[in-house]
């Protein structure tokens, strides 16, 4: 069952459509043949039973009454009028005044309750077949004969059931023609849908692996979904890969001086004699190598950053959490001891729809900028205000100089980002975090505060949501 | 084939008590004696013209007999109606000359159905529900004698009949002889039929009365006595019959009248529960087949009169005089009984008894 319908789920299309449209075929073709039938039963009914008024009130016309006694010479043209339904047998029966059988099959039995001037029609038997009756009345007032004479005239009803068969029938024909018109065409229609998708399928097999440029958007509407579907994820996927060519030259490009000193340092090394100068050196490759590894894990966090802003599924994310994991982290205790760190979050959850490790890497960034450059007290702490959701660090120090930020604001936009060193490095990664979630970086000096810097997201107003 | 005549029970019986002794006129078994499967055949042609047929049929069978009844057409009708109501039919097949009569055990679904590639090319006006066949094509014509009526009287329609018979000394009087309508059920449909046919039958009614013709029994008696010059004319006899018999005397002349000429088709149809129901089609299917109706043609049951290139002394006739009488419900109307009695009482105007 299960097999069944993951078969269903990949059926083709048109077999769905020729599905659909069979089942309606079928649903009508029933629903066609039941009232058709009922027509044509109606229809049968109606046409026969004329037939056999008509061949009854022939019959009672042409009864006269000859001394007290009535006469008949049974019309040939009544029977004529009842052998237009060739197959059928006919009883009929006349009946005196006193109910006595004049002449015809004294076999047709007359329902107990008949009314004949109301209801002129019956069903009987007639010699084990069923039989449709209709009974006529003529009053005769002579002289001789004062009463009524009823005739009943019936006939087998082969021939109302063929009728109804042969209008079921014709039914189910027209039916049956339009039904292949409907196939036919909805196939045609399946065609014309999908060949768009086979031209656009053609031209993605026949383009080089590497070209990302936008497809051709002349499609009919319906595809054209498709179409912009397809150019955004090879935008992202062109601008990821772009970013990760970025990333490698450059990652590259800042490695290689420092490496150079290192060897350049360790060639000394090699060569210095005086233990004096031997120990200097030391230090100097200590203090390298760890401005190394420091390069190194900024690096690694953009190249996360970068990657994730565009792949990463977007979520709900509570700012005061990014906040606590990061201070959780306690890397602060350990490298420096000596700066206070404070928290200031608010009692409401502070939600934005982003991605929490990226959001950490930045903040994590700007926490380790205010350790290493700034002042104690730092500060981490979230925001939340009419409209926008703020996760920020501040602290004590008056942040870098006007000039410096200047410069930085048109590095950020200058697209190479990664040229930095240092803070720059850090300020660049959480600025490439902001706008990937929309939102942007702010460096601001606060007077008699100090400096803070911080990642603003725009909030959709949420009335249960709202925090003061 | 072995052929014997079994029993010849009193012809004369059929002549003394017409309609209510129920006995067959005449027996005859066909066929060899120790055959499994009999077929019991009730008709009323003469064994004598129908016998070749049925031989003909058994030179195509084998391990089957026939026994065949002669009856006449009242009592067969009696008969079968009896049998049909009891359910307890004794005939396989039944084939009769008072196609209305068969009409009526039909519409009394007295009939099996039966049905065969063959069956279905019968016409549709010999056919009626696949219960009920012509097998036969026979025309009712003039019979005159040729010594006593000169050539230029020879009525060759109703209107030269009746022509014969208006002037008021026409040596025709009293020595024109036709059917007994209440002894003969085929006289009765010939008439009954000439009655719906046109109004000519109304003044050739009147005629008769007035010149005081004749109505007798038995197309044999009736030929006689046509040949041996006590009836001059004959009117609507079996062409049949009237052609055997002048194939051994051609004293008499035989007219197919050109204003219409009724042609009946002998109906055959198999009773309801015959026993042998299986043999009773074989014979039918047979009678349809080029070897029946060669057998038929040969008996003179389909008519070669009827076939222009065979025409008797160049009596042809437009194939639109001829009128068959198709078995239709509609012949039911002739056995009505109150129907019967208008139409006889008028009959007997004419004809008193005598």
């Amino acid at each position: 069952m299960a097999s069944f319908f993951r078969q269903l789920e990949t059926m083709s299309l048109t077999a769905r459509v020729a599905m659909g449209v069979a089942f309606l075929l079928v649903l009508g073709g029933v629903m066609v043949s039941i009232a058709a039938f009922a027509y044509g039963k109606e229809a049968a009914r109606t046409a026969y039973d004329r037939l056999l008024l008509g061949a009854a009130n022939d019959i009672i016309s042409s009864i006269s009454v000859q001394s007290g006694e009535p006469v008949l010479e049974l019309p040939v043209s009544a029977f004529e009028l009842l052998a237009l339904a060739p197959d059928d047998r006919i009883g009929y029966r006349i009946m005196g005044p006193d109910g006595a059988t004049l002449t015809g099959y004294d076999e047709i039995q007359i329902p107990d309750r008949f009314d004949a001037d109301s209801n002129r029609y019956f069903e009987s038997d007639f010699f084990g077949e069923t039989a449709r009756f209709v009974a006529v009345s003529r009053r005769f007032a002579e002289r001789t004969l004062n009463g009524t004479i009823t005739v009943v005239v019936g006939q087998t009803v082969n021939a109302r059931d063929m009728m109804a068969y042969d209008i079921t029938r014709k039914a189910l024909y027209v039916l049956a023609a339009s039904g292949l018109a409907m196939l036919g065409l909805a196939t045609l229609v399946v065609r014309a849908v999908f060949k768009p998708l086979e031209t656009i399928a053609g031209g993605l097999a026949a383009r080089d692996p590497h070209d990302l440029t936008p497809l051709g958007t002349d499609v009919p509407r319906e595809t054209a979904v498709m179409i912009t579907a397809l150019n955004s994820f090879m935008a992202r996927l062109d601008r990821q890969m772009n970013s990760m060519r970025h990333l490698i030259s450059d990652t590259a490009h800042q490695l290689r001086t420092p490496v150079a000193a290192l060897r350049a340092q360790a060639d000394l090394f090699g060569d210095e004699v005086d233990p004096a100068r031997k120990d200097r050196i030391v230090e100097r490759i200590q203090s390298r190598t760890s401005n190394l590894g420091r390069l190194l894990d900024q690096m690694l966090s953009q190249a996360l950053v970068i990657h994730r802003g565009d792949s990463a599924r977007r979520e709900l994310v509570d700012l005061r959490d990014v906040v606590l994991d990061v201070f959780d982290e306690e890397n602060h205790t350990v490298l420096f001891p000596d700066v206070t760190v404070g928290l200031d979050l608010g009692d409401y959850p502070v939600e934005i729809m982003a991605d929490a490790t990226s959001l950490q890497e930045a903040l994590k960034n700007l926490f380790g900028n205010a350790l290493k450059y700034g002042q104690s007290p730092v500060r981490l702490g979230t925001t939340l205000t009419e409209g926008r959701a703020s996760i920020w660090v501040e602290d004590a120090g008056d942040g870098p100089s006007e000039a410096a930020l200047q410069s930085l604001g048109s590095r950020f936009n200058s697209g190479a980002l990664s040229r930095q060193s240092g803070s720059g490095l850090g300020l660049a990664i959480a600025h490439a975090v902001a706008t990937s979630f929309g939102g942007r970086l702010d460096l601001e000096t606060l007077p008699g505060v100090g400096f803070r810097a911080s990642l603003v997201f725009p909030v959709k107003q949420n009335g249960g949501r709202k925090s003061t | 084939m072995i052929r014997r005549l079994v029993s010849l029970v009193s012809l004369t019986l059929s002549m003394f008590s017409f309609g209510f002794a129920q006995a067959q006129e005449l027996v005859e078994e066909f066929g060899p004696q120790t055959a499994p499967t009999t077929l019991v055949l009730r008709s009323t042609t003469d064994i004598s013209v129908f016998g070749p047929v049925v031989d003909a049929f058994l030179r195509t069978q084998s391990g089957l007999k026939v026994i065949y009844e002669q009856w006449g057409s009242n009592d067969l009708h009696g008969l079968s109606r009896k049998e049909c109501r009891e359910g307890s039919p004794e005939a396989d097949v039944v084939i009769s000359s008072g196609v209305h009569q068969m009409v009526q055990l039909v519409n009394e679904a007295c009939a099996e159905k039966y049905s065969s590639r063959l069956t279905a090319l019968v016409p549709g006006a010999l056919r009626w529900r696949d219960q009920l066949w012509g097998i036969t094509r026979e025309p009712a014509v003039v019979v005159y004698n040729r010594e006593l009526v000169p050539e230029s009287e020879v009525p060759k329609s109703r209107f030269d009949l009746l022509d014969l018979l208006r002037p008021t000394e026409t040596p025709y009087t009293g020595r024109v002889a036709t059917y007994d309508i209440e002894r003969s059920g085929l006289g009765y449909l010939f008439a009954f039929a000439d009655a719906q046919e046109a109004s000519t039958f109304g003044a050739l009614q009147e005629s008769f009365a007035r010149t005081r013709a004749v109505s007798t029994c038995c197309s044999a008696d009736i030929i006689r006595n046509v040949a041996e010059g006590q009836y001059l004319i004959a009117y609507n006899v079996l062409g049949s019959y009237a052609q055997g018999y002048q194939e051994q005397d051609d004293r008499i002349g035989i007219v197919l009248p050109s204003d219409y000429t009724l042609v009946l088709s002998r109906a055959l149809m198999i009773p309801k529960g015959s026993k042998n129901g299986g043999a009773a089609g074989a014979f039918l299917d047979f009678l349809l087949s080029p070897l029946g109706q060669h057998a038929l043609r040969r008996a003179l049951l389909i008519s070669p009169l009827l076939e222009s290139e065979e025409g008797a002394e160049g009596e042809t006739l437009s194939s639109t005089a001829l009128r068959p009488i198709g078995l239709s419900p509609a012949l039911m109307v002739a056995l009505d009984q109150l129907t019967r009695e208008t139409f006889l009482k008028r009959w007997r105007i004419t004809f008193p008894d005598p």
